[in-house]
């Protein structure tokens, strides 16, 4: 169902990411909840996407892993926002909001 | 960067930790994800396989995750890699045709590189080799080209030339007759081959000695003591590489001559080989149009700048002749309409067996191109027999890339292992290509696998890898899951898209061996023409040919020269088993026979040049000895040669073309106006320069009418034992009976120019003919592959066929059919497309045409038939199928 709407637009998945471990270091499970909850249920990450993105972030020093406890106490990686992906999220928001600024001003003047 | 660089080292080393890592986690995210199901209030197992449709297939994320990770690229590759060998270990028939058919494919274009690459592409062993030109003259009025120069041509282009740095000239004597001089004083006396240059030609080859120095103009001069300088091999072989020569004495043609100068290993000149000695050529003491010249240009000169620069030149060298002398020669100059012929020195060099050359590696690189069709059919029938296991692949989760990328190593694989053995076969075939070359190959010695050729196999390897391996996964990476399982149970016939590729394939195969077979029909044909010709002379085999020199200063009395000459025929006429012997100017064929205008009494044109004629100096019985027919009139006699009577012979054409009649040229005068000749006999032509040229008109003077041959000249003897050891140490034995350590040179049967006459078609005919056999092997196994699979993949409905009632003919003329309708369609492309090739090869042909229709008709049967029976085994095996045996197998 709605695999449509899990295609997210190229780059913002990344966006999402960051967004969603900006609070809390999270799993890989918890990462796809989270985006699916501050989406309000609009979006959801095939974990085929989520998984690569999460490693490639890693490759980049965006994101740190590491071996903790789950909630129910079972052994899962958490990943974990680091400096320089606190500054990629907040260069990806700016970036963000030029486009949707300029993307309602070109939409409105049609 | 650097972080990316350590965990690009962390993942190939530590791959097996990673590994585990990601699979603990996707283990863990499914656990989570079953939990979270469970809490909804599913059951354990249910909960599992949602949470398992959720994430998507585990083994899909892995190679996901593992696609970004860097060096993963490297570990596929090395999976890979290992995959194939295991293949390839599994189906050594398959591997061993397929290396062996791409090695000799690669072995042969790379071979036939090599050749090219020596003889063609190599820059000449000169600095700046783009600046060298040859300097030679043009004389379309009496029709000849490419003449030398004369000494007064050299004084005035080396003073007023415009556009040269500096010009120099050499001699190298002519044909058979090179220029050679005779060592006497240090060991054995020794008949070396020598170069006569000018100061300034080791300069302009920015050549530099390795010990002493080179030659100055004073060596140049008339009357300077006499120097020499040797070349690298000479000064080994015969002073044993002593660095203490220079200085030294030897006796060159009985005169003591210093040595100056040794010249460096590298030292190349032209095409000439076992050079010896290198003299001053001191132009002031030489006359006559006899010497050729190098030059270099100025920086930025262009040739046709030069060239117009040597046509404003060549009236002024007529400033230093007496005033009536000029005129003459000025209207000389009108006449013949003489001009500049000048070529870069490396064009000069290779002449035009550049087309040779090119039409040979032509036909190599079909012949790799049809291997490379071969390859990918075999690799086709391979793969489709792995469809199965493909198809499990896809559905474990290979992507469509990752598939195409493994096999597209096995191409590489094959490729790079079948590259690796060509070039060991390359190193074979250059020998045997090399022994094979016509000996007007130049710089045949220079050939060799050096690292462009290598960079060039490499090359050629990665294109025809890439080439028949491309094939395959456009059509095999795209199995996705379910298709490709599907399709391997018990099926009903292959679809005939299954077949289209392979079928192509078949077809590129017999059309491109029909293009060689083509090719080498027509130069088997080409050779069958030229035997067909009668050279003039009869059974070459049976004469024995050679040269002796006498030292300069015996010239000077040609009267004891003519009795020296007599006197080694009459010794060798005195060996059991001669029936003939002769001497003369030049031996037919040689090369070294010399032309010259010839004037006739009663054709006198006015204002205008007589054309000019092959000239031959002989003894009484040249004819005879070489079995040239006496036409008219009669032989010379020594009579006519001793006491010098004005007689001449001429051959059949010349005469015909005066006198329509060869019995009107006696008593007819020819000559010039001042000596007149009676001519008393006519003889056959003779093709001197080759069967494949026309036979050119002849005039045979008495040899005692030019000193110069009685000091050079050319003995032939006929006998039964020509060619052999035995016969010719006795001759040797004959003619040092006379002349004490007078050096033989240039000891070959006639047969050996007349060979070597052909040689140049013999060298295509043998090469072509043996890429149009491979090729013919290759397409025969190509088209027996296609109709044996698709047998044995119809088995069943031809069991089908049989069991309704369908006749064994009936099965043979289907399968036949088959092979038939592809042997034609490829057939049809192969006509069409060698009409349109075989033109490149007009150069070459002699008394057939490109499109020669014997030649199309010949190999399309020869074709035809190999292609049906090689489609014959098989459908002769599918008419023996058993329908209950058909139909229950599989």
């Amino acid at each position: 169902m709605g695999k449509e709407r899990t295609d997210l637009l190229r780059g913002t998945l990344d966006l999402l990411i960051l967004k969603a471990l900006a609070l809390e270091p999270l799993h890989g499970v918890g990462v796809s909840r989270r985006i699916t909850q501050i989406s309000a249920g609009a979006f959801r990450v095939s974990f085929g996407s989520l998984f690569p993105a999460l490693h490639r972030m890693e490759e980049k020093g965006w994101v740190q892993a590491e071996w903790r406890a789950s909630e129910n106490n079972r052994r899962a990686k958490y990943y974990r926002l680091t400096s320089s992906g606190r500054a990629q999220l907040r260069a990806e928001e700016r970036d963000w909001s030029q486009v949707v600024k300029i993307m309602a001003a070109a939409v409105e003047s049609a | 960067m650097r972080s990316r660089i350590g965990s690009f080292f962390r993942n190939l080393l530590r791959k097996g930790a990673v590994e585990q890592a990601l699979d603990d986690e996707l283990k863990s995210a499914v656990e989570l994800l079953t939990q979270e199901k469970m809490k909804e209030g599913l059951s354990h197992p249910e909960a599992r396989r949602q949470a398992l449709i959720e994430l998507g297939g585990v083994e899909q994320v892995k190679e996901e995750v593992r696609a970004i990770r860097p060096g993963m690229f490297l570990e596929t590759f090395a999976q890979d890699l290992r995959y194939t060998v295991r293949i390839l270990r599994k189906s050594p028939g398959f591997t061993t045709v397929a290396v062996l058919t791409l090695a000799l494919g690669i072995g042969a274009t790379t071979a036939m590189f090599s050749v090219v690459d020596g003889v063609l592409l190599r820059p000449l062993p000169y600095p700046q080799p783009g600046r060298l030109v040859e300097v030679g003259l043009d004389l379309p009025g009496i029709n000849q080209f490419n003449w030398p120069l004369c000494p007064a041509d050299y004084f005035t282009f080396r003073e007023q030339s415009r556009t040269f740095q500096d010009i120099g000239l050499y001699y190298t004597g002519f044909g058979a007759s090179l220029y050679s001089a005779n060592v006497t004083g240090v060991g054995r006396p020794e008949h070396v081959p020598a170069l006569g240059v000018t100061d300034e030609v080791l300069p302009i080859l920015g050549v530099t000695p390795l010990l002493g120095r080179s030659f100055t103009r004073a060596d140049d001069e008339p009357g300077s003591s006499d120097t020499v300088m040797i070349t690298y091999g000479y000064w080994r072989s015969k002073f044993g590489g002593d660095r203490s020569v220079i200085g030294k004495t030897i006796d060159l043609d009985g005169k003591p001559t210093t040595i100056i100068g040794v010249l460096p290993q590298s030292f190349r000149f032209l095409g000439m080989t076992d050079l010896g000695v290198l003299l001053p050529l001191r132009p002031r003491t030489q006359r006559g149009y006899n010497y050729f010249a190098v030059a270099r240009l100025k920086p930025g000169v262009t040739l046709a700048e030069a060239s117009a620069d040597v046509a404003r030149m060549i009236p002024m060298e007529v400033q230093g002749d007496p005033a009536e002398m000029q005129s003459h020669r000025l209207n000389w100059f009108k006449e013949s309409r003489i001009g500049p012929n000048l070529q870069p020195l490396k064009q000069y060099m290779i002449g035009d067996v550049g087309k040779v050359l090119w039409v040979v590696v032509g036909g190599v690189g079909l012949v790799l191109v049809i291997a490379c069709a071969n390859v990918a059919n075999l690799l086709l029938v391979k793969v489709q027999g792995r469809q199965q296991e493909l198809a499990i692949r896809a559905a474990l989760g290979g992507s469509p890339g990752r598939i195409a990328g493994g096999l597209l190593v096995e191409s590489l694989v094959l490729a790079v292992i079948g590259g690796a053995l060509g070039l060991l076969f390359a190193y074979g075939g250059l020998q045997a290509l090399i022994a094979l070359a016509p000996s007007d190959l130049p710089r045949l010695n220079d050939i060799g696998i050096d690292r462009l050729v290598l960079l060039f196999a490499l090359g050629v390897t990665m294109v025809a890898g890439l080439l028949f391996g491309s094939m395959l996964p456009l059509r095999y990476a795209g199995v996705r899951e379910g298709t490709g399982l599907r399709e391997t149970g018990r099926s009903v016939s292959a679809s005939r898209e299954r077949h289209r590729a392979r079928n192509a394939l078949v077809v590129i195969q017999v059309g491109l061996a029909l293009v060689l077979l083509v090719s080498s029909g027509l130069m088997i044909r080409t050779f069958q023409a030229l035997i067909h010709v009668q050279p003039g002379f009869t059974a070459p085999a049976e004469v024995e040919t050679f040269h002796v020199h006498f030292p300069p200063e015996m010239i000077k009395a040609p009267e004891r020269l003519v009795r020296m000459d007599q006197a080694i025929l009459d010794s060798i006429e005195a060996i059991p088993g001669v029936s003939s012997a002769d001497f003369s100017s030049a031996v037919p064929m040689d090369a070294g026979a010399e032309s010259g205008p010839v004037q006739v009494e009663d054709h006198m044109l006015q204002g205008q040049l007589p054309p000019a004629r092959r000239l031959f100096w002989v003894s009484p019985s040249f004819f005879r000895t070489m079995g040239i027919p006496i036409v008219a009139g009669r032989d010379l006699t020594w009579d006519d040669v001793l006491n010098k009577r004005p007689v001449a012979i001429v051959s059949e054409n010349l005469a015909r073309e005066y006198w329509h009649n060869p019995s009107d040229a006696l008593g007819k005068q020819i000559g010039n106006p001042k000596a007149w000749r009676q001519i008393v006999g006519v003889v056959g032509n003779v093709y001197d320069d080759g069967t494949s040229r026309e036979a050119p008109a002849t005039v045979y003077w008495p040899i005692t009418d030019a000193d110069v041959f009685l000091g050079q000249p050319g003995f032939a003897i006929r006998s039964a034992r020509a060619g052999s050891q035995a016969f010719m140490s006795e001759i040797r034995q004959a003619v040092w009976s006379v002349a004490p350590d007078l050096p033989l040179s240039a000891v070959h049967t006639l047969d050996y120019y007349y060979r070597n006459s052909m040689a140049r078609v013999s060298f295509t005919l043998v090469l072509l003919s043996l890429a149009g056999g491979m090729a013919l092997l290759l397409g025969a196994i190509g088209l027996y592959g296609v109709i044996a699979y698709s047998v044995s993949q119809r088995t069943r409905e031809i069991g089908i066929r049989m069991a309704l009632g369908a006749q064994r003919e009936y099965i043979l003329r289907l399968i036949l059919g088959q092979g038939t309708k592809l042997a034609l369609i490829g057939v049809a492309t192969g006509i069409a497309a060698a009409l349109g090739l075989s033109h490149f090869l007009s150069s070459l042909l002699y008394g057939v045409k490109p499109t020669d229709p014997l030649t199309f008709l010949g190999v399309t049967i020869v074709l035809v038939i190999v292609v049906l029976l090689a489609s014959y085994i098989p459908a002769r095996r599918a008419m023996r199928v058993d329908p209950v045996i058909a139909l229950r197998y599989e």
